[in-house]
C-alpha cells in the first residue's frame, strides 16, 4: 500500500460494468513527509474518502478488486483507508 | 488505473491469437494538471474509445478481464472514457 492526497474527483460514463456505482479520485502519491512523488493515479474509492484527505491506496489487482467487493473487476488501484494520524521516525 | 490521451490507432496483422477483433490504441498517461506523465504505451481497449479522447486506464493482467474467459496476454487497458474531472 501507498500513501497519497487525494486531489480530484472523475465523472466517467461509459465504463466497464464493474465501476458502476463506485466512486472515483484522483490521488496523488505522496511521501511520509507529505511530499508529491510520481504521477497521479486514479483509484476506486471503497471508504468514502473525499478531496484534500490522505488516504491509503492499495496498488495490485488483486486487493483492489477484492476491495470493490466484484468478481474480475478490472482495477488496479483502491482507497481502502484515510489517514487519522501518522507517526514515524527519520 | 491512470488518466491518458489516445494519441494513436495501432495495427497488427500477426499478433497472439487471443488478440483477434481486440482494439489497440496507443495511450499518453497524463497527470491530474492534463500534462504528459511518462511515455506513451500501448493499451488493448475494452470500451469503444478514439483518438483525441481522454480515458483511463488499468495495468496488469485485470487488462485482459473483460474479455475473461479468453486469456489475453496484455498488460495495460483502456477501462473508461472520462466526461470530465474535477480537481479543485
Amino acid at each position: 500500500m501507498i500513501l497519497a492526497r487525494v486531489v480530484g474527483t472523475v465523472v466517467a460514463t461509459q465504463k466497464r460494468a464493474q465501476f458502476e456505482g463506485s466512486k472515483l479520485l484522483l490521488v496523488q502519491p505522496e511521501t511520509p513527509q507529505g511530499e508529491p512523488k510520481g504521477a497521479t493515479l486514479l483509484a476506486i474509492d471503497s471508504v468514502g474518502a473525499g478531496v484534500s484527505e490522505r488516504v491509503i491506496v492499495v496498488l495490485e489487482g488483486r486487493a483492489a478488486g477484492e476491495a470493490l467487493g466484484k468478481k474480475l473487476a478490472p482495477v488496479d488501484a483502491a482507497i481502502i483507508g484515510i489517514v487519522d494520524q501518522l507517526d514515524y521516525v527519520e | 488505473m491512470q488518466m491518458a490521451r489516445v494519441i494513436g490507432d495501432v495495427v497488427a496483422t500477426r499478433k497472439d491469437p487471443n488478440y483477434d477483433s481486440i482494439k489497440l490504441l496507443l495511450v499518453q498517461p497524463i497527470g491530474a494538471d492534463g500534462k504528459d506523465v511518462g511515455r506513451a504505451l500501448v493499451a488493448v481497449d475494452a470500451v469503444g474509445a478514439g483518438v483525441g479522447e481522454t480515458v483511463f486506464f488499468v495495468r496488469g493482467k485485470e487488462a485482459s478481464f473483460p474479455w475473461h474467459p479468453t486469456e489475453v496476454p496484455a498488460d495495460a487497458g483502456i477501462v473508461g472514457i472520462v466526461d470530465h474531472y474535477d480537481v479543485p
